[in-house]
């Protein structure tokens, strides 16, 4: 079985982002960057599925920055076996990104392509659902458990009500949700190696897709600042500021 | 579980900071020069090139020159020039200037530019790289390897993926053995594995205690009416009192921002003192609360920097390997500079390293290290100046700047110095008086826009550390900080560190010390000033800490 994991190159979650003063967007100069953690556990799974003896091949696939090729080379230390940069400057929307997995997932024909739920940066949580719709293929999102058995594959999902479970049958997309594994660190003799793994480099036109946003981004605004927590003595007194200052009793 | 693997290099520098990156690039230079592959592995215990980097900075250019002569072609990221430079004494009201044309040459700025140390390192960091140097971000080499005969034979990097008690989680990765002719230790000021070797190999028996400050920078978006670009500021005095050494500086940088520092000189004597607090009542001087207000903190980092200089330079050279950088401690103090100097010491380390190699040595002591490394530009540099920080801590502020611009001038003119060279006395844990001779000192409650409680400052730090690894501020004696340094100093670590990792905790009445790990900033502070010199700072796991 080949299995293609999608990687964004995000914004590192420990960084506090700041908006750039005229709004256009997050300021990210000098900014440490980072794999999404959703595509590292969704890699982590696929290279324990190899592990396992079910999976044969792990293909790594980023679309983004010269710069991206950095998070492909982690990505390659924790155990992909190679790996494809589609080189994009800019924002590119979750359909374009689905395009392009689509050419590669017709390219590569994996088995299964395990996808982070979404990318931290935008939290749009649409490139694994478009995909599976533009491939025609079965989709399992928010996966929480997967276990692969011949050609079809069992997912819990965690839901509202307790834990869902689909049964699909392969090629399929799967969506990994930040329970499904705790996703190693990898190893200096790992990362060494990474250095001599492959990493092909293409680009948007060489696979016939028009990268060109066509949503526009009005404005990005800082979240208002919270107010001060205040310590009430009582529970009458808490009553009371519900009703009266917040007004909400 | 996997094993440990090993691999041989010809160098290992364990530090991607000015020193170590400057040696890793002259060494491969030399290399390739004479034709020969040198193996060059780069260690780096922050997440990202730079990422644990706290500097001013203002760059002396000179060894970048050296180095790579043509780096402004190659985009180094070193473009805004000093345009005026002001040196000022302050008390709680005023600020006196003092004219440019009594400061003797050394505390000028033509010719220096205002960077970030963080992006020059990433800078070079890419031209390592391109060189065919191996750089690792994300590893801590957390232990040295000595072979039977002694000598340091290489670095092991520390594992990853282990819980608070020492057993592997489902995320361990393993170390690995680094096995180096020479181990280059450029960890920047205080070392941990520095402290281990300099100990070991005696290597400061000859030289007095390395002397230290603790410098607490906030980066601020202002006003672009007020902003300046390329002004530099230094000050004196408040909110220092004249037995405390230190003073401010403030950067003006790119796109509005200024880089604004406080330096407290860690031979302080009051227990009470909080290098924190000071830095926030820094910026509620009329003329610095002018600069700052309506704009927004952006930025805040801590670093403890060395400052005995040329007096407490130690021996630089081991069985196997080298100290360069601010782990020997080549910052010059007056000129609040050490880049130029652990870049310098890099250089010529690496001058020395390669001639062994060459040799075909390796494991040894390398030959004249010190007459290498130290004639010349750094000697040049740190000599003239050798008794700034003893004038310093003998006279006072006021008085001190005094000699020291009159020792400075005969320098400058008779190439010599009226006071000859002052000693260094106690380390820096030995300067504490008792709690109860000290004057408390009241800090004014942060307002939330222009000073700030320690939390809220930590967390600009952006730092990553997992809880669940073992804790990496390790208490010889768990018992010192509560049966000795409370009764005695009141813990004056609950106020030298910057990051508010440690808290004295009262439960029924029984005191008690709580270690807040994942707040460090790994400063060092708390290594050096422990009056009981009971606490060990040791390598967390790689990528912990703070990403500046
Ligand atoms: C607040 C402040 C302001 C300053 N202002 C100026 C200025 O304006 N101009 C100037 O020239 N100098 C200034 N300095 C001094 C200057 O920053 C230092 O002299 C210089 O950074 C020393 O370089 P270094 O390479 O020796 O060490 P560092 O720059 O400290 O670099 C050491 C590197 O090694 C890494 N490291 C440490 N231990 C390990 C380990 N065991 N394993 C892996 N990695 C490790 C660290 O994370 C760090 O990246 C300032 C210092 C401070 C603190
Ligand atoms: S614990 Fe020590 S090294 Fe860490 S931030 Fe505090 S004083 Fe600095």
């Amino acid at each position: 079985m080949k299995i293609v994991v999608p990687i964004k190159r995000v914004v590192d979650p420990n960084v506090k982002i700041r908006v750039k003063p005229d709004g256009s967007g997050v300021d990210l100069a000098s900014v440490k960057m980072a794999m999404n953690p959703f595509d590292e556990i969704a890699l982590e799974e696929a290279v324990r599925l190899k592990e396992a003896g079910k999976a044969d091949e792990v293909v790594a696939v980023s679309i983004g920055p010269q710069q991206a090729q950095e998070t492909l080379r982690a990505a390659l230390a924790i155990g992909a076996d190679r790996a494809i940069l589609v080189r994009c400057e800019g924002r590119i929307e979750p359909l374009t990104v689905a395009k392009l997995l689509r050419i590669i997932a017709e390219r590569e024909a994996p088995d299964l392509v395990l996808a982070g739920k979404q990318a931290i940066d935008d939290d749009s949580n649409q490139t694994g659902q478009m995909l599976a719709g533009l491939l025609g293929w079965p989709q399992a999102t928010f996966a929480s458990a997967i276990v692969v058995d011949g050609s079809n594959v069992e997912v819990t999902r965690e839901v509202d009500q307790g834990l869902m479970t689909l049964s699909l049958t392969l090629p399929a997309v799967i969506t990994a949700d930040l329970r499904l594994n705790e996703p190693r660190y990898a190893s200096l003799p790992s990362i060494m190696k990474a250095k001599k793994k492959p990493l092909e480099e293409l680009s948007p036109e060489e696979l016939g897709i028009d990268v060109a946003p066509r949503l526009e981004v009005l404005e990005v605004s800082e979240p208002a600042a919270r107010k001060a927590v205040r310590m009430v003595s009582s529970v009458d007194e808490l009553l009371l500021k519900l009703k009266e200052e917040a007004r909400v009793l | 579980m996997t094993e440990r693997e090993s691999m041989p290099v010809d160098v290992v520098v364990v530090g991607a900071g000015p020193s170590g990156l400057s040696t890793a690039i002259r060494l491969k230079q030399m290399g390739d020069a004479a034709g020969t592959d040198l193996s060059i592995v780069v260690l780096e215990k922050a997440a990202e090139i730079g990422g644990h980097i706290v500097s001013g900075a203002v760059l002396d250019p000179a060894a970048l020159d050296s180095l790579i002569p043509d780096w402004r072609q190659r985009g180094a990221p070193v473009t805004i020039r000093v345009s005026s430079d002001a040196f000022s004494y302050l008390t709680a009201k005023r600020r006196f200037p003092i004219p440019g044309i009594v400061l003797p040459k050394a505390l000028h700025n033509d010719g220096n530019y205002i960077i970030s140390l963080g992006d020059l390192c990433r800078w070079l960091a890419e031209q390592a790289e391109a060189m065919g140097i191996d750089v690792y971000p994300g590893i801590a080499a957390s232990d040295l390897l000595y072979g039977e005969d002694g000598a340091v034979i290489g670095v092991a990097t520390g594992d990853m993926g282990v819980d608070r008690n020492g057993q592997p989680k489902p995320s361990f990765a393993p170390g690995m053995d680094l096995l180096a002719r020479y181990t280059v230790i450029s960890e920047g000021a205080h070392g941990a594995l520095a402290k281990r070797l300099i100990a070991r190999f005696a290597l400061a028996a000859d030289s007095a205690p390395q002397k230290y400050g603790i410098g607490i920078k906030e980066i601020w978006e202002i006003d672009p009416a007020r902003h300046r670009l390329g002004h530099v500021e230094h000050t004196l005095g408040w909110p220092l009192t004249e037995d405390t050494n230190g003073g401010g500086f403030i950067y003006h940088g790119a796109d509005n921002t200024v880089q604004i520092g406080f330096v407290v000189h860690l031979n302080y004597s009051n227990p009470h003192l909080s290098p924190f607090g000071e830095m926030q009542r820094y910026k509620t001087h009329p003329s610095i609360r002018a600069l700052l207000e309506g704009g927004k903190r952006v930025g805040y980092s801590a670093r403890a920097m060395t400052s005995g200089g040329w007096q407490s330079i130690p021996r630089l050279a081991f069985p196997g390997g080298v100290l360069a950088g601010c782990s020997a401690g080549f910052m010059n103090l007056p000129r609040i500079k050490g880049i130029h100097n652990a870049m310098w010491s890099g250089i010529k380390s690496a001058e020395a390293i390669f001639a062994a190699l060459q040799a075909g040595r390796g494991g040894d002591t390398v030959a004249n290290l010190a007459e290498m490394v130290v004639d010349g530009p750094i000697a040049d540099d740190l000599k003239p100046v050798r008794n700034a920080k003893p004038l310093l801590s003998r006279f006072g502020t006021l008085v001190g700047m005094g000699l020291i611009g009159l020792d400075l001038w005969c320098n400058q003119l008779f190439k010599l110095s009226p006071f000859g060279t002052l000693r260094l006395d106690k380390p820096d844990h030995a300067t504490l008086r008792p709690a109860r001779d000290a004057k408390p000192i009241h800090y004014p409650k942060p307002d939330g826009k222009l000073t700030f409680d320690r939390l809220s400052s930590v967390y600009l730090a952006n730092i990553s550390h997992d809880e669940d690894q073992p804790v990496h501020l390790r208490l010889r004696d768990p018992n010192v900080p509560v049966s000795r340094n409370l009764p005695l100093y009141d813990e004056p670590a609950q106020r030298y560190c910057p990051a508010g990792v440690y808290e004295i905790v009262r439960t029924e009445g029984e005191a008690r010390l709580q270690i807040n790990a994942a707040n460090c900033v790994h400063c060092k502070t708390c290594d050096i000033k422990d009056p009981s010199q009971n606490i060990d700072w040791v390598l967390p796991e790689g990528g912990s800490g703070p990403n500046y």
